[in-house]
């Protein structure tokens, strides 16, 4: 006699055995770790720069598929027509949608890459994992005690007058007029008016809220000279972008501000900063004071952390130098970190000009110069860049 | 569960179970467990066992699951079950009653392809839960070990996952044991008698090489590195056998699955329509059972195709044409020759031997190739073709799917390189995903790994050695 058992569902096994759990993690690590390998190239695309941070990115990656031995192009499949099948007719596509026939391991040549979906703020947390930077701790890092008052914590009966909660106050008046109407008319007790009692004043409670904030400010110092092509500009904005995603991961509250120079500088908006170019001659010194001047008004050293960066293709007049060193050992007084990159793509003309010769002779532990020639260069200046901080400095001094 | 109780499912299943046993099907005692779409979800990740060794690919194996699921590319199916005794099957709670039925008749159907098909008679259905049990609780105690730990464990188990599916195909012919392969080898070599000794000049004797390794080309290619590279430590060793292990468990599964799904898709039909079901289920169960065996052109359906050739052979058996006849034992009815073929056929013997021209060309079956970027039809089903589609169907079903590689040579140019061949049979190797595997061969062999195969018709010889892959032609 054949048997049988039914095992009812019981929601409690369901919501235990979520038993992939663990393999699952272990894959998004592995889809991480590929990633990570191939982010230098990722960056590289410009497709990243200056994307909106919730933005899904398709990234290939490599090593997390499973290999076997399978059959190759030329193996012939067997599959059902629809009925009226001709010799010579199209059935599909090798490559794109999934091969006829059966996928038995699922592993049929065609689908050579393996794509993932990523946000952009994933990537810049893989992005940033890869850099292997100790962990910046919070003490390390300049904080602000920002108090704010206004922060409502229920009611009390006692208060100052403006606190007053006119509403609730009416109606604990009304409550006790309802309560005692009974023992009123008991009483005989007419009376015209029912005044407010000082137990129905109703007052709001504040307390004060204090919490951490750790500021930081990115300045954006660009060359907008006439000498400045769209290569340059682009090169420029991907170091800036990488600066600003790093400041952003690290400090609660950051600020950007750009500052765009010829012979004079100005605080300009992004737009007008990446895309408007201009001409003539160039004196640095003016951005550097521009930058200064910046600090002074609204980004005071000790209540914020200060991060200038300063990309120009080198080309300055020769009378400026001195007033523009003059003007970096300042700011490197006030900011955190600095650092002049110089973007000279290969092949362009003015290799005769560079600062980069100018800076060796600023002393300065925070100040970093970085060339950069080609895409590829961008990941490993910022790098380099980024050990100069001297938040890190101060961490690993501790450490060592 | 939408409209119906636990108690109604059992008062169906034991209608169910009385067709069952008079249609003569011969099933394990049947447990069926209640599951919502997440656990299903799991159970497919896992390929349907209660418990597995963890590994990362089962977790991706889920998300590209869940992914399809979510998006609404594919559904899940109605049930899965298990090769066990007993046998388990899940059922969704979210089916209808009339799926409900239609799957507990179909889950009866696969018991008995389980309990009575002979390439199962390897997997020990009795131990199926505790085997795998077992495994993960290994695996996982390796994990834990300090001086192995997660890494290394998965570093062997990439490996071996590649190599799982490389060993011999019919578990039902016993492997001979080393001594025995000797003996035969001796024999082979021993000339019969020549009775014109006299006038012949006499005949050389060659004398057969007992010093090789392995004596005869050798298909399991994990058991083979397991028992024959020395550096292997004990835990290597083992979590060699428990992938091959659970291979040889999928393989008969793997070999018969047209089969199996046609023959669960046969006996479904006959029950429910033996049951006497209320027309509104009726209705739904003819709605279902068509969308389950519908043809899906540009593939195979493994439901629609098996169910065509069971019905043809059933047909066949009642009602032979004279040449048909002929073939068959005398007084052979449909039924027996239903219950005979279930027990003795494989995919691949399935349809060499009741696929025919005309059934053929009804189902439209056709062999595609590549060209350039697209798929073109090749040949079709009539009658100069269908010999030709018959042939590369069969070479695709089944483990014919996987190239055969075999060991030839464990000590190759005597520094113990590994040397392979590639069974060629008309299909190359795709060359990517062979150097892949081959840099995992090298992980477990531990030295250089040769493997002569045939690429666009010049025979090649892939290399994976210190200085990594390389493919040379030979002259």
């Amino acid at each position: 006699m054949l048997d049988s058992i039914f095992r009812p569902f019981h929601p409690a096994d369901a919501e235990r055995s979520d038993r992939s759990a663990s393999d699952r993690s272990r894959h998004r690590a592995k889809v991480r770790e590929s990633i990570r390998e191939n982010i230098a190239d990722i960056i590289a695309e410009e497709s990243i720069i200056g994307q909106n941070r919730d933005r899904i990115i398709k990234v290939p990656i490599r090593g997390i598929r499973e290999y076997r031995f399978v059959y190759g192009d030329n193996t012939p499949g067997a599959a059902q027509g629809a009925g009226d099948s001709q010799q010579g007719q199209v059935l599909g596509r090798t490559r794109g949608q999934p091969a006829p026939g059966e996928d038995k391991a699922g592993d049929r040549p065609g689908t050579d890459y393996y794509e993932t979906d990523v946000t952009l703020e994933e990537l810049i947390d893989i992005m940033f994992e890869d850099l292997e930077l100790p962990d910046l701790e919070r003490k390390a890092l300049r904080q602000v005690d920002a108090f704010r008052i206004s922060k409502r914590k229920g009611y009390r009966a006692v208060g100052i007058r403006v606190r007053l909660d006119k509403k609730r106050t009416a109606r604990e008046r009304a409550r006790r007029m309802v309560a005692t109407r009974k023992h009123r008319e008991e009483l005989g007790i007419e009376r015209p008016r029912f005044p407010f009692h000082d137990d129905d004043l109703v007052y709001r409670h504040m307390v004060s809220d204090t919490r951490n904030e750790s500021n930081a400010v990115v300045l954006c110092l660009m060359d907008t000279s006439g000498s400045m092509d769209t290569m340059k500009k682009y090169l420029a904005r991907s170091f800036f972008f990488l600066l600003y995603q790093f400041i952003c991961t690290k400090y609660q509250n950051v600020e950007i501000a750009f500052i765009a120079h010829h012979t004079e500088a100005r605080e300009v908006t992004e737009e007008e900063f990446f895309h408007k170019g201009e001409s003539g001659g160039t004196f640095i010194s003016s951005a550097y004071l521009k930058a200064l001047e910046i600090v002074q008004a609204r980004y005071h050293p000790s209540l914020w952390n200060i991060y200038a960066f300063h990309c120009s293709d080198g080309d300055n007049f020769d009378s400026d130098i001195p007033a523009a060193l003059r003007a970096a050992q300042e700011l490197c007084a006030v900011c955190n970190l600095f650092g002049y990159g110089e973007i000279k793509p290969l092949g362009s003309r003015y290799y005769e000009s560079s600062m980069l010769q100018v800076f060796r002779r600023l002393e300065a532990d925070n100040f970093q110069t970085v060339l950069i020639e080609r895409k590829e260069d961008i990941w490993p200046s910022f790098k380099a860049f980024l050990g100069r901080d001297r938040a890190v400095q101060a961490v690993q001094g501790r450490e060592a | 569960m939408t409209g119906y109780t636990l108690a109604d499912l059992e008062a169906w299943d034991a209608r169910i179970r009385e067709r069952v046993e008079a249609f003569g099907l011969d099933c394990y005692p049947q447990e069926f467990e209640i599951c919502d779409h997440a656990q299903m979800l799991g159970y497919m990740a896992y390929s349907g066992m209660p418990s597995h060794y963890p590994h990362w690919s089962y977790g991706k194996a889920y998300e590209k699951l869940k992914t399809l699921y979510d998006h609404g590319v594919t559904g899940l199916p109605y049930e899965m079950v298990i090769n066990s005794n007993p046998a388990l099957a899940y059922l969704m709670r979210d089916n209808s009653l009339c799926l409900q039925i239609l799957t507990i008749a179909h889950v009866y159907g696969h018991n008995d392809f389980f309990k009575n098909n002979f390439t199962f008679r390897s997997t020990r259905p009795e131990f199926t839960i505790g085997t795998f049990k077992a495994h993960a609780d290994r695996v996982r105690r390796y994990i834990d070990t300090p001086g192995i730990g997660l890494e290394r464990v998965e570093s062997i188990l990439d490996a071996a996952h590649a190599l799982s599916l490389q060993c011999r195909r019919n578990l039902a012919i016993r492997k001979l044991s080393p001594a025995e392969e000797r003996e035969r080898l001796i024999e082979a070599s021993v000339r019969p008698p020549d009775p014109f000794r006299t006038i012949h000049r006499r005949a050389e004797n060659p004398e057969p090489d007992l010093q090789r390794t392995p004596l005869v080309p050798d298909e399991d290619l994990l058991l083979f590195i397991r028992d024959h590279n020395p550096v292997l430590r004990d835990w290597e060793k083992d979590l060699l056998t428990i992938v091959h292990e659970e291979a040889q468990y999928f393989i008969p599964q793997i070999e018969t699955k047209i089969m199996n799904e046609g023959w669960a898709s046969f006996w479904h039909k006959r029950i429910l329509d033996s049951l006497d079901l209320p027309q509104a289920i009726h209705l739904e169960f003819l709605v279902r059972h068509n969308q389950v065996v519908r043809p899906i052109p540009g593939q195979v359906n493994p439901y629609h195709l098996g169910l065509k050739v069971w019905e043809h052979i059933e047909q066949v058996g009642n009602d032979p044409t004279p040449e048909e006849r002929e073939r068959l034992p005398p007084g052979c009815t449909g039924r027996e020759l239903l219950f005979e073929t279930r027990a003795a056929d494989r995919d691949a013997s399935f349809l060499r031997r009741w696929l025919d021209g005309p059934l053929m060309r009804e189902l439209d079956l056709l062999r595609y190739e590549a060209r350039g970027e697209d798929l073109v039809v090749t040949e079709v089903s009539d009658e100069a073709g269908w010999r030709a589609v018959k042939q590369t169907l069969i070479a695709s079903v089944g483990m014919g799917s996987v190239p055969v590689i075999r060991v030839i040579d464990a000590d190759f140019s005597g520094n113990r390189t590994l040397r392979l061949e590639h069974v060629h049979d008309g299909r190359d190797l795709h060359l990517e995903s062979a150097e892949r595997t081959l840099g995992y061969v090298r992980r477990l062999w531990g030295r250089d790994v040769v493997l002569d195969t045939v690429l666009g018709g010049k025979r090649t010889t892939l290399t994976f050695g210190e200085r990594g892959f390389a493919a040379k032609a030979a002259p």
